[in-house]
């Protein structure tokens, strides 16, 4: 019996030992780049390529996706506002789902699913091949050379995005609302602006800004501890986009309710 | 130069170096051979401070690697080079950048200046006119000899080969040893040089020791070595299968 009880907490501590460990570790990471941030030199090229790779890059990306969610989603309400003729409503909802909502999640996802697989990918490679062993042989401190530039671009980028997605989702909901099914333009406009806080604005921002700072730090970490190869790559590669997502969908409900 | 004290590293249960002495006097290169897994690297790793003993001290000009703090362990990496043994260029820099790295952070030298700087660095591993190309359109061999031009960039006092002749034809093996030598004699650095090609090891050792069980065994000149009267050592350098060293996983 004693021995049984033994074996489920051993089992049990198996179980968590790994988790618990990487996230141990991912805040380490998250230390030793708020430690480098302020120290010289700045990479400031790097961080200029990095801010390029995950913004300008992916903007084509979120260009399309946002249209379409504006455009479903305007679609969607509009059916069911009618059935008790509030379709007049549309554009508040659209407003309000991509600000608070649509907006950084869509573009956090997104992203993450372009540069943050790159950057495991990317860091992945650098560590088999042993070039990260060969900046800090040449005196770089790795974290400072290849993760602040990286977490920092996240961090300013993501919002960039954020904003851009909100203002052509509320577009594309205009399109199908007004244009395709006839709703008055100045409707529309009135409704999206008279029940559209700027809190609704900045608390989005405010989420983009954290899922910025979180895949890019999880995607990093990833990469930076890749083991074993190219199948090693691979898997820093898959979780780095498999951790990054859930990271940003389950903390975007605690966003949410803090900011409520 | 280098000493090492009673150290110790395992890792995840393996218990790889199981207090190891040795010492590196300046100028001196040394050969540190050993059978594929036997913790060579990681000896070398402890001397540039990737890893740090777990019990035991890595001693630099009398300096314990392990009590340094970040900025002084890089203003001594700063005197060192290492050539990996996959080279470990950047592959998303040209080879000019990847030579002239550590001069580009260390120094406020101009992109020109360290572009030539690079240029002659080259040349003096038998590279010319490749400065623009990428890494990944090198061969094997042109990779090291980039690798070794990086090394050698920001004039070092130490240079550390890691399996510098794996994985190269025999003649191109040739030419990285007469570059090692070549490299000892004309920039009168320290070296230590890991590898398990014993032709290698005679030709740029001034002395070699064999790293077996995480420890070393032997340490003595070239021709000590050939001479060695122990069963493991002889085994090793005449590349026998039988003999007292066994090779996991194959039946005698």
């Amino acid at each position: 019996m004693a021995n049984m009880i033994v074996r489920t907490i051993e089992f049990i501590g198996a179980l968590i030992e790994r988790p618990v460990m990487a996230l141990g570790r991912v805040f380490l990471l998250f230390f030793s780049v708020v430690k480098e941030i302020p120290k010289p030199p700045f990479e400031i090229r790097n961080t200029i390529r990095q801010m390029l790779e995950i913004g300008v890059n992916s903007l084509p990306v979120v260009l399309i996706t946002a249209v379409f969610t504006g455009m479903v989603l305007a679609l969607q309400s509009y059916t069911g506002f009618k059935r008790f003729g509030a379709e007049g409503l549309v554009g508040s909802v659209v407003a309000l789902s991509m600000t608070r909502e649509l907006g950084p999640v869509l573009a956090a996802l997104i992203v993450t699913g372009r540069a943050g697989a790159a950057m495991a990918a990317e860091l992945g490679t650098m560590r088999v091949t042993e070039q990260i062993d060969a900046l800090e042989t040449l005196a770089t401190n790795p974290v400072k050379y290849l993760v602040v530039p990286r977490f920092l671009s996240g961090m300013i980028m993501l919002p960039a995005l954020t904003v851009i997605t909100d203002i052509v989702g509320i577009l594309g909901g205009y399109f199908v609302t007004v244009i395709l099914l006839g709703v008055s333009s100045k409707k529309y406009m009135t409704a999206t602006w008279s029940y559209l806080e700027l809190q609704d604005i900045y608390s989005g921002l405010i989420k983009a800004c954290f899922f910025g700072a979180a895949f890019t730090l999880i995607s990093c970490y990833k990469g930076f501890y890749t083991k074993g190869g190219a199948e090693g790559v691979g898997r820093a590669t898959t979780g780095a986009v498999v951790y990054s997502s859930m990271t940003i969908l389950i903390s975007d409900y605690f966003l949410s309710a803090l900011m409520f | 130069m280098i000493e090492f004290h009673e150290v110790h590293k395992s890792f995840g249960g393996k218990h790889v170096l199981q207090g190891v002495n040795l010492q590196v006097e300046k100028g001196e290169s040394l050969v540190i051979i050993g059978g594929s897994g036997s913790g060579k690297s990681v000896l070398l790793k402890h001397i540039i401070g990737l890893l740090h003993p777990d019990l035991g001290q890595v001693l630099i000009n009398s300096k314990d690697l392990s009590a340094l703090d970040e900025e002084h362990l890089n203003e001594m990496r700063k005197k060192f080079g290492m050539l990996f043994q996959s080279s470990a260029l950047f592959d998303s820099m040209q080879v000019w950048e990847n030579v002239g790295f550590g001069l580009k952070r260390h120094t406020s030298l101009s992109d020109k200046e360290i572009r030539e700087i690079a240029v002659r660095k080259l040349r003096m591993v038998g590279l010319a006119g490749i400065e623009s190309v990428m890494p990944s359109e090198l061969s094997g061999g042109m990779r090291k000899r980039v690798g070794l031009a990086r090394a050698i960039a920001m004039e070092p006092e130490l240079l550390l080969y890691d399996e510098p002749t794996t994985g190269l034809d025999p003649i191109m093996a040739d030419a990285i040893n007469d570059l090692i030598k070549k490299m000892n004699e004309k920039l009168n650095v320290t070296s230590v040089t890991i590898t398990h090609d014993m032709k290698s090891a005679f030709k740029i050792a001034d002395t070699i020791a064999m790293l077996y069980n995480g420890v070393i065994i032997e340490k003595g000149s070239p021709d000590s070595i050939k001479k060695s009267q122990n069963p493991i050592v002889r085994q090793f350098v005449e590349g026998r299968a039988e003999g007292p060293i066994v090779i996991e996983g194959i039946e005698a």
